[in-house]
């Protein structure tokens, strides 16, 4: 598959501060794409650029061929953007808050109208259509929020962390959302802090951090960046000191690496098991109570601790 | 095009469904008119509020038609609305309007009142020369606009009613004469006659201030100032409150969003500035249905007052963009706006009548789109139509477009609409 995205050196500078350290990476027509960092890594700077509502400091990108600096008003026909926070017009209803957004897309008459019925269907308001937005739940709204991204049926759709704030049940709803879209042919470039959903979604994964792009590939491909590992989560007391602990076990046998996060200790090792014992003592011996244990596989926030030493949510 | 107009439309339709904004924007200035109109007394038949107005009257015709305008002038009907002086020049006349001495100089010409009654024997005289006619002229005073018009209306009144008099008196000899019911020999006679009726009856304009059915056409009902005064005050909040929505809508993430949509800048920031417009007119528009309806305000002239309304609201709109550009936050343009609305609201004559107001408070008001707007409804309610509105049109589309240009100088520094 040819990409539909393509992104060179693109940065983004306010005064002497780089939000995006000149990034480069492509998308594939078809796939699921995660941009997976910590608040702050410059996600949404970066899908703020691709969207042309900011103008990059250096660097370029192309959408379907069209230059996201020369031709913004041919990549905007090609895009649909889910932004961060709810863009919606909280008097209106969710069905006039569509046809407004339609309308802004160039929709009109009978086709609007009938693709309104359609979205309002598949993100499940078709029988609060007639509401006002004010009156819907967070879940509610956010899925509103994705239907105007939907609306001109986008080659490629913009998911800026879709599901900060809401409940389970509406997370699993949009999640499935972006998979059943994927299916019917739509390229997703989906940014998250949750290392689940970039695991479950994603067919490539873009690591980003303080504005860098720091790894790419698949989960496969990242995974293997850390070994063959496994991770031991140790959930320590509140007044424990997980630094001192995590010094202890460096220097034990098979420990390939113990960080200190907040109340918790990862120690990595080739086999969890066989270190297990030894991890024990040690908390034992410096009068730290564990209160669990989680073995964890290699995953994608072991890859990111493994590269930037520090936990996602930090 | 059509994008503009349906962000103005949504606009529009958010309005009104924001109670609180409702409330102030229509209910409260309706409210303060009634206030205003108990104040002043216009609900109790009190006195209409305005007095003493200064009016030079220079009669240069010394006849019977000239003597009975003068004579109207200085009547006792009149005594507690005008002051006039006499004076025997036009051009002194002239210099003290020109000095802001009086509201207006009334000139009737020599031979004012010989162009309307002909000399005896001419007039169904074929040889006869007709004499050229001759018009009264109202030198008004444009800083004291109200007194000016009042001046204007009772003039125009007593002309009319001269000239009502004489076409129906010559239509009727005529017909009486073409029927053979009057002898020609005898016509003249009888002309004359009617003309002595239509010189006692000329005081028609006098009693037109205490007459019924006539009172509307002279005197001034107060409420035709203080509603559109009212109207224009609130005026400013609506528009503050419509640039608002351009800070909020970025605060609350729909500006971005419309950003990255395909649509141009220009349509975007050209829709909320229609969006601004249609709320104001909307609001105005109301007003005045509601004072019409509920008050029996005459407004005067439909067409001037169309006119005058778009005006009014795109010189505000102005300032509503000025002041959404220089503030940060929709907060600041709340209050900010609120502030402008009451100072202009004083400034521009809202609460009281420009007139009474030093020269240099009256020179200063000319900065609101209160004082111009008040003008032309004044000039409208005092009997004036498009074609006398244009000095406020003009004023109100050229702060209107000069304070836009500013306007969108200042949007393009602070970047609200960049990207």
């Amino acid at each position: 598959m040819p990409p539909i995205l393509e992104v060179q050196n693109l940065a983004k500078n306010y005064g002497n501060f780089a939000a995006v350290k000149g990034i480069s990476f492509d998308i594939k027509e078809g796939e699921i794409f995660s941009l997976l960092g910590p608040n702050g890594a410059g996600k949404t700077t970066t899908i703020s650029m691709l969207s042309t509502l900011y103008t990059p400091t250096a660097g370029d990108a192309t959408i379907g061929g069209h230059s996201i600096t020369k031709d913004p008003m041919a990549v905007k026909q090609m895009i649909g953007v889910v932004p961060q926070e709810i863009a919606l017009y909280e008097d209106l209803t969710a069905r006039e808050n569509l046809v407004f957004w339609g309308q802004m897309y160039g929709l009109g008459g009978k086709s609007l109208n009938n693709r309104v019925d359609e979205v309002l269907e598949q993100i499940g308001l078709a029988d609060k259509a007639k509401n006002r937005v004010k009156t819907y739940s967070g879940g509610m709204k956010r899925r509103v929020n994705i239907g105007v991204g939907l609306l001109h049926k986008p080659r490629l759709l913009f998911m800026d962390e879709p599901t900060v704030g809401i409940d389970p049940q509406s997370r699993r709803a949009i999640l499935d959302t972006v998979k059943d879209l994927n299916k019917q042919g739509m390229t997703v470039l989906y940014t998250t802090h949750y290392m689940e959903e970039a695991q479950e979604l994603s067919d490539r994964v873009g690591i980003i951090d303080h504005g860098e792009l720091i790894a790419l590939g698949t989960q496969k491909e990242l995974t293997r960046q850390v070994g063959e590992t496994e991770t031991l989560i140790l959930h320590i007391g509140e007044n424990d000191d997980p630094e001192a602990l995590a010094k202890s076990l460096n220097g034990v046998p098979d420990v390939l690496e113990a960080i200190a996060t907040d109340h918790e200790v990862s120690v990595v090792a080739n086999e969890a098991e066989e270190v297990l014992a030894a991890v024990v003592t040690k908390a034992n011996e410096r009068g730290i109570k564990i209160h669990s244990i989680d073995i964890r596989e290699p995953n994608l926030e072991a890859v990111f601790l493994h590269l930037t030493g520090r936990a996602l949510r930090d | 095009m059509l994008k503009l107009l349906l962000i103005g439309i949504k606009d529009l339709q958010l309005m009104f469904r924001d109670r609180a904004a409702l409330t102030f924007m229509l209910l409260a200035p309706f409210l303060l008119t009634i206030g205003m109109g108990f104040v002043t007394g216009r609900f109790s038949g009190g006195s209409t509020g305005i007095s003493d107005i200064p009016v030079v009257i220079i009669n240069l015709d010394k006849g019977d038609l000239g003597n009975a305008l003068e004579d109207l002038f200085n009547s006792d009907e009149l005594s507690d609305l005008m002051e006039p002086t006499a004076s025997d020049s036009p051009e002194a006349a002239r210099q003290i309007i020109d000095s802001d001495g009086a509201s207006a100089a009334v000139i009737i010409p020599e031979g004012f009142t010989r162009s309307i009654i002909p000399v005896e024997g001419t007039m169904f005289d074929p040889n006869a020369v007709q004499p050229e006619a001759v018009q009264i002229e109202v030198y008004a005073n444009p800083s004291r606009p109200t007194g000016a018009g009042i001046v204007k209306a009772i003039v125009d009144e007593f002309v009319s009613r001269v000239e009502e008099g004489r076409t129906r008196g010559m239509t009727s000899i005529i017909g009486l004469m073409q029927s053979g019911l009057l002898n020609p020999q005898n016509a003249e006679t009888e002309a004359r006659a009617l003309f002595e009726n239509v010189e006692e009856t000329e005081s028609t304009a006098l009693t037109l201030r205490t007459d019924k059915k006539g009172a509307a056409a002279v005197e001034f009902d107060l409420l035709a100032y203080f509603a559109p005064g009212m109207a224009l005050m609130f005026l400013m909040y609506t528009v503050s409150y419509g640039g608002r929505s351009i800070l909020a809508e970025r605060a609350q993430g729909t500006l971005p969003r419309l950003m990255i949509s395909p649509t141009q800048t220009a349509q975007v920031l050209g829709g909320k500035v229609l969006g601004i417009f249609f709320m104001g007119v909307a609001q105005v528009g109301i007003l005045i249905l509601a004072s019409t309806v509920f008050f029996q305000v005459k407004w005067g002239d439909p067409l001037g007052m169309v006119a005058l309304i778009l005006a009014a609201v795109f010189g505000a709109a102005g300032w509503g963009m000025l002041i959404t550009a220089f503030a940060r936050t929709p907060a600041q343009v709340g209050s900010t706006g609120s502030a402008i609305m009451l100072i202009f609201g004083i400034l521009g004559g809202s609460f009281i009548n420009l007139e009474q107001f030093p020269p240099f408070m009256r020179t200063i008001s000319r900065i609101t789109p209160n004082a111009w707007g008040l003008d032309g409804f004044t000039t409208l309610a005092l009997g004036g139509t498009l074609k006398n509105l244009t000095e406020p049109i003009a004023a109100l589309l050229l702060m209107g477009t000069v304070l836009f240009g500013i306007a969108v100088v200042m949007f393009n520094r602070s970047g609200i609409m960049q990207k």
